[in-house]
């Protein structure tokens, strides 16, 4: 790590370490046979400091891959492990519909949410503070605003979007199964978005994206119950992962700099007079239109600067 | 965690193609709404070594039979979604590597014995669930404190062990006792107790001896081991739950002297 984070080395942020290790076997230095993971050094801290304060990791090496990391070096490779952006809340748990409309009685907290503790990088330990202390808020200011809240007027049968997605998805007779789709899906965004991207690489996920929203439109599932049906769940989601993975991808791609989490190799530099600001993106259209541009329209919000001023990262 | 150690390091062998193995997995299914009975199906899956019956799972609801239903979540081992019969035992299927089987016989797999059966290989919950929330699985402490509640190492150590716990019910659902007597508060309810009791920072440890102290409670226990065998997170369950017994006998909580290292005192 010393060629790349001088400094503090192995204690370099996550979004670093992470491409540390993807540059490390692209460019061929990669460990084992097929040259595909980097080795991750751990002997030097010991057994007993191995086994008392890092115990759940070390055990999963000995478990899964038959490595004890007290003795051996452990195979690593980065993977996508949270989602730093989502559904826009104020600091009270509120859900927002812009930059600061707040959609009356609805909360949000944890992974699915976005509070912004995050800004463009994970830090260790952060998603504690997004459930346990935004959990908390958002559940205290749920009941707060129960108490006194009139009922809204709703629509005429306002279930039926719902079961209507449900019933379509449960009853549909095409021949395109989900596990197959999904995994389409997660091999081409961990090829073209992940720790590296590119205007190219993206332009060719947004492709894969629409192609298999099509196919999507053929799917069926063989779980045709009412109870408990996972086929069903799976199905559901896997349709909210396509409009997900499609944010995802429209939104990196509009952001020409790299910051944080987000890298790109074209345009490497972070860039604080464009773009520090958070990306916002709303549905306007049908999902299924071929080009992105014509379902997603992205807004920004300001950041909001308290005690840190923002600098450049040199490790 | 000795027990889930792996024999040898299989990584640090020579390169060599991976071998896949077909794997034969006879599962217990039931679907409520068609089947009046539960049945046993086979399937056959090709599968590495360092599969586990997860990855069997996923393989045969993804590729083969997408009606095929099971809880899981995490697939390493810490939220305690997948605990299920295999081979007769009760194991998480996120924790059982392929390679740790005998796989020239069929792999049996059926949900945990004990609590009512919902679909294949998912089980009702809410019965082990009710006796959890029955012990008051929570912090109960009279005083709000301006900073952290300071414990020693020796006194966290004290019940370091039943911190591990992830619910998963292995140990509840392969408890003789529990199959017969479905109110029995069962080992995973005072194994969370116990976190609780032996916890210096805690004030109702009285009020969790007083509940397990019932004709449901700690007194059914037989000592079969069952539990700690059952266990994926390598707890000492029977030995956690003698000392709520012996906790009970002496009518407090209160650590011999001889347990604990000298330690600063509760502020
Ligand atoms: S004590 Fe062990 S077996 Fe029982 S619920 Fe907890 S983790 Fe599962
Ligand atoms: S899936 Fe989480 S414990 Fe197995």
């Amino acid at each position: 790590m010393e060629r790349y984070a001088p400094t503090i080395k192995d204690l370099a942020p996550r979004d670093i370490v992470s491409r540390c290790m993807v540059q490390e076997v692209a460019e061929g230095r990669g460990a084992g046979p097929n040259k595909d993971y980097v080795l991750l050094d751990c002997t030097h801290l010991g057994a007993e400091v191995l086994e008392t304060k890092l115990p759940d990791i070390t055990e999963f090496a000995r478990t899964y891959l038959g490595v004890d990391p007290v003795y051996e070096p452990v195979p690593v490779m980065p993977t996508a492990h949270y989602a730093m952006g989502g559904i826009p809340t104020n600091v009270k748990g509120e859900v927002l519909s812009d930059n600061d409309t707040i959609v009356p009685g609805l909360y949000a907290a944890g992974e699915c949410a976005c509070v912004s503790v995050h800004g463009s990088n994970r830090l260790g330990t952060n998603s504690l503070l997004d459930i346990n202390v935004f959990g908390k808020r958002s559940g205290n200011n749920a009941v707060e605003y129960a108490k006194t809240a009139e009922f809204v007027p709703l629509p005429e049968n306002p279930a039926a979007f719902v079961t209507g997605l449900v019933d379509q998805v449960r009853t549909a007779s095409g021949t395109e199964r989900i596990g197959a789709l999904r995994k389409e899906l997660q091999d081409e965004m961990d090829r073209n978005a992940q720790v590296f991207r590119t205007d190219e690489s993206l332009a060719k996920v947004t492709e894969t994206i629409h192609e298999l929203r099509q196919r999507y439109q053929n799917i069926s599932i063989q779980d045709k119950g009412h109870r408990y049906n996972t086929d069903l769940l799976e199905a559901i989601e896997l349709g909210f992962l396509l409009d997900l993975a499609e944010v995802v991808v429209y939104s990196a791609r509009n952001r020409k700099e790299s910051r944080g989490g987000h890298q790109r190799d074209d345009y490497p530099k972070r860039d604080d007079e464009t773009y520090m600001k958070h990306t916002m993106a709303y549905l306007t259209g049908d999902p299924h239109s071929a080009d992105a541009a014509d379902h997603i329209s992205l807004g920004w919000k300001p950041v909001v600067i308290t005690n840190y001023q923002p600098m450049e990262r040199k490790y | 965690m000795a027990t889930a150690v792996a024999e040898g390091s299989s990584a640090a062998q020579a390169p060599a193609p991976i071998q896949a193995f077909t794997v034969t997995l006879i599962i217990r299914r039931f679907d409520p709404e068609k089947d009046a009975e539960p049945y046993w199906q086979d399937f056959d899956v090709e599968l590495y070594a360092t599969d586990r019956v997860l990855d069997a799972l996923h393989k045969i609801k993804w590729e083969q039979d997408g009606s095929l239903s099971f809880r899981r979540s995490c697939a390493h081992g810490v939220c305690g979604s997948d605990a299920m019969r295999i081979n007769g035992r009760n194991r998480l299927a996120c924790k059982t590597l392929i390679k740790d089987l005998d796989i020239s016989k069929p792999i049996y797999v059926e949900a945990i014995k004990g609590l009512p059966l919902e679909k294949d290989l998912i089980v009702d919950m809410e019965p082990f669930f009710e006796s959890y929330r029955e012990i008051q699985p929570f912090l109960i402490a009279s005083d709000k404190p301006e900073k952290e509640r300071i414990q020693s190492a020796a006194q966290r150590e004290r019940f370091d062990d039943t911190t591990k716990c992830i619910l998963c019910a292995a140990c509840t659902s392969s408890c003789p006792v529990f199959w017969t007597d479905g109110q029995y508060f069962g080992p995973a309810a005072i194994v969370n107790a116990h976190r609780f009791i032996f916890d210096s920072r805690d004030e109702g440890a009285q009020v969790r001896l007083d509940i397990l102290n019932d004709k449901e409670g700690v007194w059914r226990c037989r000592t079969t081991f069952n539990c700690t065998e059952a266990c994926p997170r390598g707890i000492q369950v029977t030995k956690a739950i003698a000392e709520v017994k012996n906790a009970i006998m002496r009518g407090s909580a209160d650590i011999p002297v001889s347990d604990l290292a000298p330690t600063p005192q509760r502020a």
